[in-house]
């Protein structure tokens, strides 16, 4: 069994392109062209030169030694937070900057939550001299001053989603509203494993950079390329994505995707999409995702934004439906506490996701001489206030 | 035969008008049925309300919204209309997304419909290669006809292929774009509408998106066989509620 998408855009029964007749052409060209533009010689090098040389890749594969003496196992952290921007989410920008220039594509389009994906989006675009708008929820856009600042000091426009619940699953909705009217000369960044076939791929494909690189360092410090444990924190699911993608075929590492459980799971305010969502559509793509027993989509509640979606890629839901990993979800105040302790027992603030996915420690033990890869997708800055407010700094 | 077919051999030009289910009140979808048939209206689409409708501009969103704040549901819907063919005799069809209609059950939905006396189903994000693998047999098992969009981007194999699969109409839309009213079609929609009737296609074409009034309805239906009214009609429900659709339709013909 592969747990790659298959050639008609499906992992297992989930996936698919799940839109609307005004998008298949833009949708059927890219699926089409983007394996054979990714794999050219010349889009490889520029990529690569691109990733090295602007976002500062590789990024370090650290041994963490008083995490790992605090929870007795060996403990590497994959630094993506030490990226040009702040998260992993730079890669799959500078990938779809790369791809929109060779599709001659001039605007560029892209929905953003915490900002992170916005940001990132501005950023390439500023590098590459194209116009950018970013779609951001009123909400958000209210409670992510800071990175509404940095769009607009990078050139972009961010324009508000005033639809439905006003967050990031309506910003997705109102990019694509603007691809349908903008089909010739515009290109969506989608930010995650998400949509219809083949962003989810195309995304992962991109983020696969992360795990590439975590097979010859691993080699270079403990002379083997696989760990025992990837942990990595899942909202849509890119930097979980990037950093199981060498290892899915490859059963002798364990997958652990870890997912907001908000106030709780059963709180009524939580996005663990895996533990209450059921099969169906959102944005395009067959999924799991949170919904009433009617099918309309509900929204999700997590202290962190980046985590905050109502779906999970058609790679995880199949990750998850196959068993092929294991799915935990952490509370708010575990991931808050987590973060805290990352910062003084390293000196390294995560951001609020990726504390989620350290949160995993505490809740599951791992064995002395096993070796866990943590993905650490993002640094703390962009959340200080929300440190500031919870830990009453 | 399907009251849709009986209806595109009629020898006119064909109004359908679109509402969204439960707008603007609950219990309003029969009585809006109702008044737009006495009206002269052809056609109807039933717009089941959706809570992310990707392929809707700003008036059809917020009039499914809400309808979903009335607190309409599939459930609901069906209950509304259970006796509808007591007193309604034009198609009716419903238009709405695939994943509440994947939540009641594909064929639950589909027999629901035949039951109550709907004649068919449009489903914007439902992919043309996964009805004809998955659906097709069920909507004709219930004797539903399944209606595709085509855009003025649709390559004209594509065309072919989805007029090969369509048993009832094509639904054109008018220009690349979400649902909304517009004022006037420009070259470039007449360019199309001239493109798509040289065609010669097994399927009768209605258009939509962005017919408004008089002289959108007639630019559209000069080659086409109808056109459909949707974000102008909600729009007119939203300012002057139901009492004078008489109003609305005899300013469109
Ligand atoms: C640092 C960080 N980690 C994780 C995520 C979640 O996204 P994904 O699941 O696509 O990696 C985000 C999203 O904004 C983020 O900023």
């Amino acid at each position: 069994m592969s747990y790659h998408v298959n050639e008609k855009g499906y992992y297992g029964t989930f996936g698919g392109a799940y839109i609307p007749e005004m998008l298949y052409p833009n949708v059927e060209e890219l699926r089409q062209k983007y394996l054979e533009i990714m794999y050219e010689d010349s889009f490889q090098k520029e990529f690569k030169q691109l990733l090295k040389d602007y976002v500062g890749r590789p990024s370090p594969l650290f041994y963490a030694k008083r995490l790992s003496e605090r929870y007795n196992t060996k403990i590497y952290l994959k630094r993506e937070d030490l990226n040009h921007t702040g998260a992993h989410k730079v890669n799959n920008t500078i990938g779809q900057i790369l791809m929109a220039k060779r599709l001659g594509k001039t605007r560029i389009i892209a929905e953003t939550g915490a900002g992170q994906h916005g940001v990132a989006t501005a950023t390439v675009c500023a590098l590459m001299g194209m116009e950018c708008i970013v779609y951001m929820g009123e909400i958000d856009i209210a409670r992510q001053a800071p990175n509404v600042a940095r769009m607009k000091m990078l050139g972009a426009e961010v324009r508000a989603a005033l639809s439905g619940s006003r967050t990031l699953k309506d910003a997705t909705n109102e990019a694509i509203r603007d691809w349908i009217s903008n089909p010739v000369n515009t290109h969506y960044i989608i930010g995650s494993v998400v949509g219809p076939h083949p962003y989810p791929d195309m995304v992962a494909r991109f983020q696969a950079v992360i795990s590439e690189e975590m097979e010859w360092q691993l080699q270079e410090k403990e002379g083997r390329s696989y760990p025992d444990h990837v942990i990595a924190c899942v909202g849509g699911g890119s930097n979980a994505a990037g950093a199981f993608y060498q290892y899915l075929d490859d059963e002798r590492v364990n997958l652990i995707a870890v997912e907001a459980a908000g106030k709780g799971i059963h709180s009524g305010e939580s996005a663990a999409t895996s533990a209450l969502g059921e099969d169906g559509i959102i944005h395009g793509s067959r999924t799991l995702l949170m919904q009433t027993k009617d099918g309309q989509i509900t929204e999700p509640y997590s202290i962190s934004a980046g985590l905050d979606y109502p779906g999970v890629g058609p790679m995880h839901a199949h990750l998850y439906a196959s068993k092929r990993a294991e799915f935990i979800s952490i509370t708010d105040d575990e991931a808050m506490t987590a973060g805290l302790e990352l910062s003084q027992l390293e000196g390294i603030i995560p951001a609020i996701e990726t504390s989620h996915a350290l949160a995993v420690f505490e809740q599951r033990k791992f064995k002395e001489n096993e070796i866990v890869i943590l993905n650490l997708s993002g640094r703390g800055d962009k959340d200080l206030n929300t440190y500031i407010d919870y830990f009453k700094l | 035969m399907n009251r849709i077919n009986q209806k595109l051999q009629e020898d006119k030009k064909l109004l359908s008008i679109y509402f969204t289910a439960g707008y603007p009140s609950l219990d309003d979808t029969v009585g809006v049925i109702q008044e737009l048939e006495k009206n002269g209206v052809d056609m109807i689409e039933i717009g089941l309300p959706f809570s992310d409708p990707l392929a809707d501009g700003p008036t059809i969103q917020a009039s499914s919204t809400k309808a979903l704040e009335n607190g309409m549901t599939s459930e609901i819907l069906f209950t509304q209309i259970e006796n509808i063919r007591e007193t309604v005799s034009i198609p009716l069809i419903i238009m709405g997304y695939l994943n509440p209609m994947m939540q009641y059950g594909i064929e639950a939905f589909c027999a629901k419909c035949k039951e109550v006396g709907i004649d068919g189903l449009i489903i914007p994000d439902m992919p043309v290669d996964v009805y004809h693998d998955e659906y097709q047999a069920i909507f004709e098992k219930y004797g539903l006809i399944n209606v595709f969009l085509i855009t003025p981007q649709t390559s004209e194999e594509r065309i072919k292929f989805i007029d090969s699969i369509s048993n009832g109409f094509i639904y054109m839309v008018s220009s690349a774009g979400t649902t909304g009213a517009k004022n006037s079609f420009g070259n470039a929609q007449a360019d199309y509408f001239d493109r798509i009737s040289t065609m010669n296609l097994k399927n009768p074409q209605i258009v939509g998106f962005g017919i408004s009034n008089r002289e959108t309805f007639n630019q559209a239906t000069d080659k086409a066989k109808g056109a459909i009214i949707g974000s102008a009609f909600i729009k007119h429900l939203t300012k002057n509620g139901t009492k004078t659709i008489a109003d609305f339709v005899s300013n469109i013909r």
